[in-house]
């Protein structure tokens, strides 16, 4: 056993959640305290002293069930033989005879709610119909499975014996496939000794992400990193600065230590600024899942600033701070920008000098030295007019002015960018295509770290 | 208490009135054998404080409660020392007296102003200790902790160490707002406590209202967790369902149809924007109020 538990650690480790040997020793001990005949405490120990978060929960199930509890599967083929047995098989039919006793198993199990049936009727059902048949993509396995059970939401056809059967309620369908969903994919682990692809990695250094619908639990992480980040700021504030304030009343108080002699000067704390920000972001097609991200990143952290306001541009600008105000689901929040009308004329690709222009006349009165203008783009102006010398008013208007590229620095002013002609007026030019690049960023803009250069 | 197992942990809690599920009984239960402290996550309003509170209601022991927040320090949290007394002391002293014994009186413990994590650890009576929202604190403060967590000992630099005598039971809850440190979490057992199953609600507010008849009071459960899968900024939590029951009980209510649901709403939910939110989605769901008699 102390070598499966091991083991099974290392499998842990492997797929990165940290599992130090002190926990290892803690997982002895509390299992040596519990009953180990009832599974779900067994498992309830374990988590507690190994996985420490909910990601790390997650893992740790897929694993655990891998390692521990294989033999659930030889269980449900040899039920499927004694079903068999019982009834006596019409020739040839095996599998057909088994479905109606099943369906009706699992509308019960249904109508019931019990989760632990139901589970262990999905892993029949697998056995018995999904396993050689299957087409490998879990989804499309479940919906089979579900059509030869005859399993639909709503009102059901008479049973066998002629009397009336409840009506199924979606939502329990729609757990019965969960049910089946995970087991399906538990045995596609098993089979493939691989985890699916699509598991979560506790890493920072990801690339920005390409479609809105991975994005959902990236924007969650990056924004809750980010906002510890923010909050810790002015916390640390190292090497001496000028300008300090000594502040009287702390200084009294460290005095008393010493007997009133104040020997300790206490200085009052230098409160990072809030800024305002103006977010331009770019939508055209090669930037707009990124822009879209960068902005649900900023919006979550509104509360940082003093004011937030987002627009977005192809060939003109549109400005989207109400939709993030409104909206709080990422997809939706995608959806909306990209179809919001005014942001892309005739042509559709991106016009910078226009932008411009536009930013100037329309928005430019209302900055002042305490707000910050970002732009994101990849600066790639189609061979139109770049109007650099416009973009400098802008510079000059505003506190500071940022640029953000999702390029990679190799490609900036190359083919049809002008990157060389925006960055001279810009306080900073960052390359910002992962996550960690974006952290980085939102630091300097929130003034936690001074921009390089 | 809880000498045997899960079971009896499970029933002490219950007959204290906190219904624990297998998860919390079996950390709780795991937390007493092993001597560990147990890191308690989740969503706002699940009952991890409620937890700790009935830990010390069952077990008979005392509870002691360090409120965290931003800016919390150790001269609040653990100890700090009495500069006004051990000045009258150096000033009353002065004149005559020996400096040595001046010296050694003032830091004597009579003059420590204990806070509570001092207090845990000194008391000679066995306590539960309560580190409620530890991550509102920040990294320096749970560097801080750590001696204490994983040996239930405290330094200070001129009395020594001072270690527990009883063992305490430690529960820090966590909004999960922020990640804790790597080294905090391997001291602890970790629980994630998540909005409870409908038979689990439906138990905790009979529990809590037991005049409410069992249809409205499932009625309520099942429209709770209706807008609990809605996308809120905030969603009600198991103090609200309560708090709701209650109101129903006070408006007489004996269904839940659209307009008793728009007048008590505002239990619930508590933004604006999820206001509107829930009043279109789950208030069509709902019946409309039967017309009145006339």
């Amino acid at each position: 056993m102390a070598a499966k538990l091991a083991g099974f650690c290392e499998e842990l480790r492997g797929e990165g959640v940290a599992v130090g040997t002190s926990e290892l020793l803690d997982a002895f001990a509390a299992l040596s305290e519990v009953d180990w005949t009832s599974r779900d405490d067994f498992r309830e120990a374990l988590a507690a002293t190994i996985a420490k978060s909910q990601d790390d929960r997650r893992v740790f199930e897929l694993l655990f069930e891998r390692y521990f509890f294989r033999t659930a599967e030889a269980e449900a083929v040899q039920r499927g033989v004694t079903e068999h047995a019982e009834g006596g098989p019409p020739a040839g039919d095996g599998e057909r005879f088994d479905m109606d006793e099943l369906s009706e198993a699992i509308r019960e199990a249904m109508a019931a709610g019990d989760e632990d049936r139901l589970r262990d009727l999905a892993r029949l059902a697998i056995a018995a119909f999904g396993r050689g048949e299957g087409s490998g993509v879990v989804g499309v396995d479940v919906q089979r499975i579900r059509r030869t059970l005859g399993l639909t939401a709503g009102s059901q056809p008479p049973g066998e014996d002629g009397g009336e059967r409840p009506p199924i309620d979606r939502d329990q369908l729609t757990g019965f496939e969960r049910h089946l969903r995970r087991e399906l994919e538990r045995d596609l682990i098993e089979r493939t000794e691989t985890l699916p692809p699509s598991r979560p990695l506790a890493e920072l250094d990801r690339a920005l992400p390409t479609s809105p619908t991975q994005d959902l639990a990236a924007v969650h992480r990056a924004v809750s990193q980010m906002k510890r980040r923010l909050a810790t700021l002015g916390h640390e504030q190292r090497g001496r600065r000028k300008g300090q304030m000594v502040d009287v009343r702390r200084t009294m108080r460290a005095s008393l230590e010493t007997g009133g002699v104040p020997l300790r000067l206490r200085y009052r704390p230098k409160r990072p600024r809030r800024p305002e920000i103006y977010v331009l972001c770019d939508v055209s097609t090669s930037v707009t899942s990124a822009s879209v991200f960068f902005l649900s990143v900023l919006h979550a952290l509104h509360d940082s600033f003093r004011k937030l306001r987002s627009f977005v541009f192809i060939e003109r600008i549109s400005e989207v701070t109400e939709v993030f105000e409104r909206e709080r689901d990422f997809a939706t929040v995608a959806q909306r920008i990209s179809s919001e009308g005014g942001v892309a004329d005739v042509s559709g690709y991106t016009d910078y000098g226009r932008v411009w222009l536009e930013f100037l006349s329309e928005i430019s009165e209302e900055l002042d030295p305490r707000s910050t203008v970002i732009v994101l783009g990849d600066a790639r102006t189609n061979g139109r007019e770049p109007h650099a010398e416009v973009f400098a008013q802008i510079a000059e208007r505003a506190g500071r002015l940022f640029w953000l590229n999702p390029e990679p620095k190799l490609y900036w002013n190359y083919g049809d960018s002008v990157m060389a002609a925006y960055e001279r007026h810009c306080d900073g030019a960052f390359e910002c295509w992962t996550t960690r690049h974006l952290e980085n960023f939102v630091n300097v803009v929130a003034g936690a770290a001074p921009a390089p250069e | 208490m809880a000498e045997g197992s899960v079971a009896e942990v499970k029933d002490a809690l219950a007959q204290v009135g906190y219904l624990a599920d297998e998860p919390a009984a079996l950390v709780s239960f795991l937390a007493q054998k092993l001597g560990k402290p147990v890191l308690v996550e989740g969503p706002a309003g699940v009952g991890k404080t409620e937890l700790a509170k009935a830990l010390s209601r069952a077990t008979g022991r005392e509870l002691v409660r360090l409120q965290c927040y931003e800016g919390l320090d150790e001269s609040k949290a653990m100890y700090e020392w009495n500069y006004r007394k051990q000045l009258l002391r150096i000033q009353a002293g002065g004149a005559q007296g020996d400096w040595e014994d001046v010296q050694e009186d003032i830091f004597s413990a009579d003059f420590l102003l204990t806070r509570p994590l001092m207090r845990a650890i000194a008391s000679p009576e066995p306590v539960v200790l309560l580190i409620d929202e530890i991550d509102k604190t920040d990294q320096e403060f749970e560097a801080m902790l750590l001696e204490l967590l994983s040996d239930f000992q405290i330094t200070i630099p001129e009395l020594g160490q001072i270690s527990a005598t009883t063992m305490p039971i430690v529960v820090l809850t966590s909004n999960d707002s922020r990640e804790l440190t790597e080294a905090l979490k391997r001291r602890c057992l970790y629980l994630w406590l998540d909005y409870p199953e409908l038979e689990r609600e439906l138990e905790i507010v009979r529990l809590h209202a037991p005049e409410l008849p069992e249809t409205l009071a499932r009625r309520l459960v099942e429209v709770i967790r209706m807008v609990r899968e809605l996308d809120l900024k905030k969603p009600p939590s198991i103090a609200e369902s309560i708090d709701w029951a209650r109101t129903l009980l006070l408006l007489g209510a004996e269904d839940i149809d659209r307009e008793t649901f728009t007048q008590s709403m505002s239990i619930i939910v508590k933004h604006r924007t999820d206001i509107d939110l829930v009043a279109e989605r789950v208030g069509v769901k709902l019946t409309e109020a039967p017309s009145p008699a006339s």
